[in-house]
């Protein structure tokens, strides 16, 4: 069993997971050798032809993942991904771990019930911005709430890639696109606003082609007990080329990129001319550094119980990705579902241990004689 | 017989030496009808329990609005409990009311209809008020004016009766009066000789934590019963004896009830841990509840956020290598259809159960129906086949839920369990099984290998199907070596790898078919009740018609005719002999409550002349009504060529 912080640690056997299931984790580990922990980026490779667009953002996040989850240690058959349709979601094809490519936007329902019937796995879910944000909103905030045990990969590419780009949930007003000639109508979601007002309890958010950084959130995030939200920000070069070239590109990004780091003020910008502080009623606002005090300046906590900060924050950017703040917006501890769902079942077991006949019988029987 | 003991009440030796008649009866059927708020579904069940535990055969059929509260005293806001008893094995609730006992004007009013001439209404007169009258429509009080001459009345003034008992306890009158439903079971109890300390201890155990509110329901109950032994007003008590059941430990079961029973039974059984997601709905959610108070037996319930997620998070379980079951109604069925196809597709374990309801959209939530039938076959896009089963008694849920998982588990498959609202909420006696008797429904995960590469290496390979049952191996995260990517995408064959090669799909397709129409070799043959043989009608049915066919068959055999009773547990696939079982008739009529679903499919397979009789009235058949038309198919019926000899 391993012991990474991402797993449960289950203590005695046979506690969380049915005796069955572990019998077979244990003839397989029999028959194939000890879990193998110290894996390298090539391990997690499958045999699977990679079918994105060249060019495709989602590329560099695989290479990101496939590089950074040796690093906690978890064996490969310990972790499973479950994604739900759009190009990101053909994530777990070329993941040599457990995986289920499932149907449009449900891919945390079926997260959930894995997570929490099985504690000992490590549990991911890859999903697109209409995958997350429109056909499986529902899901995606109930399982924020719950705060079962897992990490979710939310591919913000500002489009629908898969069905050759309608505009998505997150696509800005006034997008020009297949199904919106005229320009789309709706305001879309921030989804890091989102997963606040979900009270989640880890939210982050890192851009596809930042090796360093987006490793840095999904270590975070891995390391979180309880429900992870990252979104990644993806370029789909084909039906939404170079959304995010504002933050990406070396004489806008630093202007416009507001970088989170825990404990430290917010100051960004070219030679940290601009600054965070507070507003009026709770919010937050963007100053010139150098017109404001240094106490005024905000020094962030992404630990605060009280989400208001974190919505804040969110709020800074404007859907023309001006002033985005990037990186860790929220970790904060909170029991997590699968936990409490199997401490009941241990109180109950405890209470009194399951008798099925007794059970059948019921408190009122009556018996007749031959 | 066990009756109270003799009270305190001087009344109980009866004043002026009335002496009371004891009738013999060979069954009996009563309605207690009244408001939603006056508890005629708890009086019911408890009138149930006294008469299971005295030991009559019983059947039951609640039938209660589908709002919580509608307004008082109003026909919408009636809710009624009908129980049928006997001393001989019976097979329904009983086509109509013997004894009709209303508690208002309203319940008089909607139930009346139902009671056949003779028969006996007991009414609350306290509650004749004119201006309860006034809200259904009475300008005169029926109790009065001589409208239920053809009927025999008593009127009692339960409500003040029940108030006069309970002076001395303190309760307000508005508390007080709560317990008219006790004082009525009372004196039921005393006319039909129930045991009656079966309800004293239940009211001590509900009410453990307000010990006053036991006292005055138990006060009420035992002056309900004291009244019915000191009136002149019945000079009759009534004795139906024990009706003979095999020797065994029997309880008190409701279709739910036994339904949540086998699941746990079956994650037992298979030594799995069992995961209900579920979203509430009537008439499914009392599974919910049920399972969720399980947890000592490793279950596992999660209150979905929705149908979808309900499913979704089952699935998930599966593939995590629980027994994965999602519990719902019609309108949670159409929202499954999508993952239900991913289920098909991952070839994963999963017990869908479909407590049937009334209509469509929201239609009649609190009443039955059988109307989701073709959805289970056919409501998914694709080919996507997969088992159906259902249940013909509340009891058989038991059953048919652990069949239902050993035929998820096994095929490694989705399966629909159809069951309906008649069988969730009625009951019946149900013996008890031992435990050692179940099936054993234990299952193999895969932990090594199927495989090779090209180059020799040991591959695991997820859909390379065992040859017997075409059943795909089930590996579990965690297993070493084994991981691999299943999903809704059409599989390759054996390396279970992404395909959209046309032979590969088409290959695929029909061995998902194969699969399913494999079991037909493994569950039992058509089930026919044909005691002579000789029936040229069959009269086949599926699901809760079970019971009223069966008693309209018992009525024609009654009469001297022949019929023959076939009765589906699998209808996909079907069991393999039907169509040569149909063939044997020369005429075969299936009743449904939809309109013939069944006879539709039965047509299609086996191009049979299935003659439909259908009824969407939210309730199940009479057994006199279905007699009689299948009575009119037989008399209809002139030999044929086949019977007449030209072999
Ligand atoms: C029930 C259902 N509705 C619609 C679709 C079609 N569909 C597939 S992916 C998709 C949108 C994907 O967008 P997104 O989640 O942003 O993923 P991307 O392709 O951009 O990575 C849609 C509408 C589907 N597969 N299933
Ligand atoms: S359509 Fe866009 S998101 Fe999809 S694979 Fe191509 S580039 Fe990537
Ligand atoms: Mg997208």
């Amino acid at each position: 069993m391993t012991t990474s912080p991402h797993v449960h640690d289950l203590g005695m056997p046979g506690t969380s997971i049915d005796a069955n299931i572990q019998q077979a984790i244990a003839d397989s580990v029999a028959t194939q050798g000890e879990k193998q922990t110290a894996l390298k980026a090539k391990d997690m490779k499958t045999d699977q032809e990679v079918r994105w667009c060249p060019g495709c953002g989602d590329y560099v996040i695989l290479n990101a993942v496939q590089s950074f989850l040796p690093s906690l240690g978890i064996a490969r058959e310990d972790m499973v991904i479950v994604s739900g349709i759009g190009c990101s979601s053909r994530f777990p094809y070329y993941m040599n771990t457990y995986g289920m490519h499932s149907i449009h936007g449900r891919a945390p329902a079926i997260a959930t019930g894995l997570a929490a019937s099985r504690p000992d796995l490590s549990v991911w879910v890859v999903t697109g911005d209409g995958d997350a944000l429109s056909i499986g909103g529902n899901h995606l905030i109930h399982a924020l709430r719950r705060n079962v045990n897992m990490t979710i990969l939310l591919f913000n590419n500002r489009i629908y890639g898969l069905t050759k780009g309608q505009y998505s949930p997150t696509s800005e007003v006034g997008k020009v696109t297949k199904s919106t000639p005229m320009g789309s109508l709706d305001h879309p979601f921030n989804p890091v606003s989102l997963a606040v007002g979900a009270d989640a309890t880890f939210v982050g958010r890192a851009m596809d082609s930042d090796r360093k950084g987006l490793t840095e959130v999904l270590r975070q995030a891995a390391e979180h007990e309880g429900t992870a939200l990252v979104e990644i920000y993806q370029n789909c070069n084909i039906f939404n080329d170079g959304a995010f070239d504002l933050l990406k590109d070396s004489s806008t990004g630093p202007m416009w990129t507001i970088p989170l780091v825990h404990g430290q003020p917010l100051v960004f910008g070219p030679d940290g001319a601009s600054c965070v502080v507070r507003d009026d009623f709770g919010g937050l606002r963007i100053a010139e550094t150098n017109q404001v005090d240094a106490s005024e300046i905000v020094v962030h906590d992404a630990t605060r119980e009280d989400p208001s900060y974190a919505f804040a924050l969110s709020r800074l950017s404007s859907q023309d990705l001006r002033y985005t703040p990037m990186g860790v917006f929220r970790a904060v501890r909170k029991p997590t579902y699968d936990r409490m769902m199997a401490d009941q079942l241990e109180e109950a077991r405890t209470g009194s241990p399951g008798d099925l006949g007794a059970l059948l019988a019921g408190n009122d029987t009556w018996t007749v004689s031959a | 017989m066990t009756a109270l003991e003799p009270s305190t009440t001087p009344g109980s030796s009866a004043p002026g030496g009335l002496a009371k008649s004891v009738v013999a009866l060979d069954r009996v059927v009563i309605r207690l009808a009244g408001d939603s708020g006056d508890g005629m579904q708890l009086t019911g069940n408890r009138f149930t329990s006294e008469t299971a535990s005295f030991g009559n055969d019983l059947s039951t059929l609640p039938n209660f609005p589908a709002e919580i509260r509608a307004p008082t005293g109003t026909l919408p806001g009636v809710s009624s409990f009908q129980l049928h008893f006997a001393d001989h094995d019976i097979m329904t609730p009983g086509d109509a009311p013997d004894v009709l006992v209303a508690m208002n004007p309203a319940a008089l009013r909607a139930n009346l209809g139902d009671l056949p001439g003779g028969g006996l209404v007991i009414a609350d007169s306290d509650e004749f008020t004119p201006r309860n009258l006034a809200k259904v429509g009475y300008a005169t009080n029926p109790l009065e004016d001589g409208s239920l001459d053809g009927w025999q009345v008593v009127a009692v003034p339960l409500t003040s009766m029940t108030l006069e008992a309970l002076k001395d306890t303190g309760l307000g009158k508005k508390e007080a009066e709560r317990s008219k439903n006790m004082f009525t079971l009372g004196l039921l109890s005393w006319m039909y000789h129930r045991p009656t300390e079966g309800t004293v201890r239940f009211l001590e155990r509900q009410f453990r934590r307000k010990p006053e509110i036991a006292a005055a329901n138990i006060a009420a109950f035992r002056a309900g019963y004291n009244y019915g032994e000191t009136t002149e007003a019945f000079a009759v008590s009534y004795e139906i004896k024990p009706a003979p059941m095999a020797p065994g430990r029997y309880r008190n079961i409701s279709g739910n009830q036994a339904l949540a029973l086998g699941l746990v039974a079956a994650g037992q059984r298979a030594g799995l841990p069992v995961f209900l997601g579920a979203y509430p709905i009537t008439p499914a959610s009392d599974i919910l509840h049920e399972l969720s108070r399980h947890k000592s037996f490793g279950v596992r319930t999660f209150q979905a956020e929705d149908e979808i997620a309900g499913i979704g998070s089952a699935l998930g379980a599966s593939f995590g290598g629980a027994l994965g079951v999602t519990t719902t109604s019609g309108p949670g069925v159409s929202l499954k259809s999508e993952a239900l196809g991913l289920a098909v597709m991952t070839e994963l374990p999963l017990v869908v159960v479909d407590v049937q309801r009334g209509g469509p959209s929201t239609g009649l939530p609190t009443k039955t129906e059988q109307s989701d039938l073709l959805q289970a076959m056919f409501g998914r896009n694709g080919e996507a086949p997969l088992p159906v089963i259902a249940p013909r008694s509340p009891g058989d849920c038991f059953d048919a839920a652990l069949e239902a998982a050993r035929i998820a588990l096994k095929y490694r498959t989705p399966v629909m369990l159809l069951s309906d609202g008649y069988l969730a909420n009625g009951a019946e006696p149900w013996a008890v099984p031992d435990v050692e008797d179940l099936p054993d429904l234990s299952v193999d995960f895969a932990t090594e290998p199927n495989g090779a590469t090209a180059d020799g290496t040991p591959e695991f390979l997820p859909y390379l199907r065992d040859p017997q049952t075409l059943a795909r191996p089930w590996a579990v995260p965690g297993t070493a070596g084994m991981q691999h990517r299943i999903g809704g995408l059409e599989k390759a064959d054996k390396s279970g790898n992404i395909s959209y090669d046309p032979a590969n799909h088409d290959l695929m397709t029909r061995l998902r078919q194969a699969k399913v129409d494999g079991i037909a070799a493994d569950i039992p043959a058509t089930d026919v009740d044909d005691p002579t043989g000789s029936a040229r009608v069959a009269v086949i049915g599926w699901g809760s018609t079970y019971g009223p066919i069966g008693a309209a068959c018992r009525r024609i055999r009654r009469s001297g005719r022949e019929v023959a009773q076939i009765h589906l547990r699998h209808i996909s696939p079907f069991p393999a002999d039907l169509g040569d079982v149909l063939r044997r008739y020369d005429r075969v009529v299936c009743p449904e409550m939809n309109l013939g679903q069944l006879a539709l499919l039965l047509r299609a397979r086996y191009l049979v002349d299935v003659q439909s009789h259908t009824q969407v009235r939210g309730l199940p058949f009479r057994a006199a009504e279905l007699a009689a038309v299948v009575q009119d198919v037989i008399d209809s019926t002139t030999p044929t060529a086949s019977t007449g000899g030209t072999q």
